[in-house]
């Protein structure tokens, strides 16, 4: 084993939690509604940008200590980014709620290239990024190579496991997460008990848009630059992970994020770069194809 | 239950308000601030004016939805129709007189065109074959293909390869192109069509892309970002160039004829227009055989089909065959005049736009989509101003079709039938 192999799992465990958090969106929302929100990863992108306006606006105001900026920014992109997903739930998925199978997947893919057109035309198409915040590096020892674990990256990979965490909180603790998971059970029979499902369901898009936000703010902080196209690429790998780690559960979620981001470092980092996004999307084609239930998640059963 | 308008002041006040606010959340910062490298602009004039059309739109919306006529409107469901039209049995539609009529317009076009309405109409009948074929996969099967742009490239790259490597022609490749495209489809589609619907969508998504990266990537074959350039037609062995390259024979030295060099768009007009003219009655038989019945029934319910004991795997597979090879086939004219393929022409916003025009023209409707079809590829050619608005005016039409009409602008009719009078009728008339 080489220096190479243990620095390629540190890197994928960084992003493969961003993979993670970003794929929590769509498993609640598949989990709740059925669909595939397609318009996801975008929002994503949009919380990139908010990120990167957030610092640059707080540290035109003469906020330059870390903690505080990144709170400040944090704060500030993920209540913007859960409006957004409240907003494009009302207006895209909402009024669909009783049509075709097909209606609200072309409606969120009409979402995903208005969101795209959008911050293009508002931003600009060249690519944006933030300084570099957090400076510095840990260096480990292995035999006579060593692994770097920038501080960047141990913030990511710590506060995602706090954003997780937060979240398992409060699905199974709170009582809306009560409500969530009665509605992902049974909708009908949680309506006749009196939960506003229709809330819950734009609970769940603000839960996501929100995981989006943390996501977006973690990665724009360790690769620094960003375009309006970002969205689709991570997208895919995101839900890849959703439906590695089986779609409908939180911690599949998680887990599968993290495999596919130690996956596709280690591709990257033994076979080929060109490819790494090939074989992204091959292994989503393969599990869809030999176990579409994913690891964790419960093999589906049309009922009558 | 009575339809309720009664107009609500307050209610009205408080939509618009509430809109403008959240506009304000939405568009403020992310319109408001400019990035620039690190530091930024602000553009707040941007942001009144948006927060303003929001308000102004809420209100108009808000005002129609108290009136009579909304409040029927969202009493009656949005989308829940059938969405076929049944037509008296024994009717007969205006398109017998319309359809060789065009056909005419369509065969005279090149004598009076010139050359720049000539390859815009060639890129309109490349998208109504697209359309076309998304048509069945989309429209009539209900399997969501995103990745279709996949099949498309391989019919260009089929040509752009095929003449590199193999030396085969245009005519050799049309053929095998649409048939590689059909093998290429059932590959994919086999495995995935036995899972749930959904998914479907994601792995052609992904197919999509392996298929554009791998062209992007692959240099030593492909040519990667460069592109490879394609040949010309030939009409019997004879060129469209002014001078014959593989010792082949230009056209006008062999009729006498004097140099045109529109005649090569002239000619992939022509045969362009007969193989769309093809694949139109190819499909409207298709719809009334018993497989394009099943097609139609496996989208509406498929627990109740596969109850009546059709095969789903093998309609959904036909369906997705069909559509790709038509793809292919595109694929093939499209490269030929280009003259030259690059990854960069087969994006997933290509497979957005063939969905939009499968979208506006209405699932399953043939004369939508080849309308469709036209408009979204010919007006952006008259609209050079609102280019840079294209993608987005695009979202916009496909959130607002499946809110206001999911069946698409044209409605789908068919001909019912009466029953044939049988002898226990004409006993009970005697």
């Amino acid at each position: 084993m080489d220096g190479i192999f243990f620095q390629q799992i540190i890197n994928g465990l960084t992003l493969g939690s961003v993979y993670g958090l970003i794929a929590i969106g769509y498993t609640m929302v598949y989990g709740i509604i059925g669909m595939i929100n397609f318009a996801h990863g975008d929002v994503y992108m949009v919380s990139a940008y908010l990120a990167a306006i957030g610092i640059a606006v707080l540290s035109f105001f003469g906020l330059h200590s870390f903690p505080l900026l990144i709170l400040g920014t944090l704060a500030f992109s993920i209540v913007i980014t859960g409006v957004y997903g409240w907003t494009i739930e009302r207006i895209a998925y909402k009024p669909l709620r009783n049509s075709t199978r097909l209606a609200p997947l072309i409606s969120a893919i009409g979402m995903s290239l208005i969101l795209q057109n959008y911050v293009q035309l508002s931003q600009g198409a060249r690519q944006q990024g933030i300084p570099t915040l957090l400076e510095g590096a840990l260096r480990l020892h292995i035999g006579d190579d060593y692994v770097q674990l920038t501080y960047t990256k141990l913030f990511i990979i710590v506060v995602s496991l706090l954003g997780m965490l937060a979240l398992t909180f409060i699905i199974h603790r709170t009582k809306l997460g009560r409500m969530c998971r009665a509605t992902q059970q049974d909708r009908k029979m949680a309506e006749i008990l009196g939960i506003n499902t229709d809330r819950v369901i734009a609970y769940v898009f603000v839960i996501g848009a929100s995981m989006a936000a943390l996501a977006g703010m973690l990665i724009t902080l360790n690769y620094g630059t960003f375009d309006f196209y970002a969205g689709f690429v991570i997208g895919i790998k995101a839900f890849t992970a959703a439906v590695l780690g089986g779609i409908g559960s939180l911690p599949g979620a998680m887990l599968g994020g993290i495999i596919l981001g130690i996956a596709e470092a280690q591709f990257s980092g033994m076979v080929n770069t060109d490819y790494k996004d090939v074989f992204a999307f091959g292994l989503l084609v393969t599990i869809l194809i030999f176990r579409p239930q994913g690891l964790l998640g419960r093999p589906q059963v049309a009922k009558v | 239950m009575q339809a309720k308008a009664s107009f609500d002041p307050k209610a009205l006040l408080r939509d618009t308000l509430l809109a403008g606010l959240l506009a304000l959340v939405v568009f403020g910062p992310v319109v408001g601030v400019v990035l620039q490298g690190y530091d930024f602009t602000l553009r707040f004039d941007r942001v009144a004016w948006m927060v303003l059309a929001v308000m102004v739109g809420r209100f108009a919306l808000s005002l129609y939805q108290q009136s009579p006529a909304g409040a029927r409107r969202q009493q009656r469901g949005e989308g829940a129709d059938s969405g076929i039209a049944v037509l008296p049995p024994g009717y007969r539609s205006h398109l017998r007189w319309i359809v060789p009529l065009v056909l005419l317009v369509g065969l005279a076009l090149p004598f009076f065109a010139n050359k720049y309405v000539l390859t815009v109409v060639i890129l309109g009948l490349i998208y109504v074959l697209l359309g076309l074929g998304l048509n069945i996969v989309v429209g009539l099967a209900g399997l969501l293909d995103l990745g279709y742009v996949a099949f498309y490239a391989i019919g260009a790259y089929g040509l752009a390869l095929g003449y590199a490597y193999l030396d085969l022609g245009f005519w050799t490749v049309l053929p095998l192109a649409a048939l590689a495209a059909a093998v290429a489809g059932a590959l994919l589609g086999f495995p995935v069509l036995r899972m749930h619907g959904d998914y479907l969508a994601i792995v052609t998504l992904g197919f999509g892309e392996i298929i554009r990266l791998i062209l992007n990537n692959w240099l030593e074959v492909t040519g990667g970002p460069n592109g490879m350039s394609v040949p010309a037609p030939t009409f019997f062995g004879l060129e469209f160039a002014r001078r014959a390259k593989d010792g082949g024979t230009p056209y006008h030295e062999f009729f006498g004829v004097p140099y045109d060099a529109n005649m090569k768009f002239i000619f992939i007009y022509l045969v362009l227009l007969a193989v769309v003219t093809l694949v139109l009655y190819v499909k409207h038989r298709l719809t009334r055989m018993p497989v394009g019945r099943a097609w139609e029934a496996l989208r509406e319910d498929e627990i109740a089909c596969r109850a009546m004991g059709l095969n789903h795997v093998l309609v959904k597979l036909s369906a997705f065959m069909l559509g790709a090879s038509t793809a292919g086939l595109a694929g093939v004219f499209f490269a030929t005049y280009q003259g030259f393929v690059n990854p960069s022409s087969f994006t997933f916003f290509e497979s957005a736009l063939i969905l939009a025009i499968v979208v506006l023209g209405g699932m399953g409707s043939t004369l939508g989509v080849v309308l469709a079809a036209f408009v979204l590829t010919v007006a952006p050619e008259l609209l050079r101003t609102f280019a840079d608005y294209r993608v987005l005016l695009f979202g916009i039409l496909m959130v607002l079709m499946m809110i206001w009409r999911p069946r698409g602008l044209i409605r789908v009719h068919r001909v019912g039938i009466s029953p044939r009078p049988g002898r226990l009728h004409e006993e009970a008339v005697r």
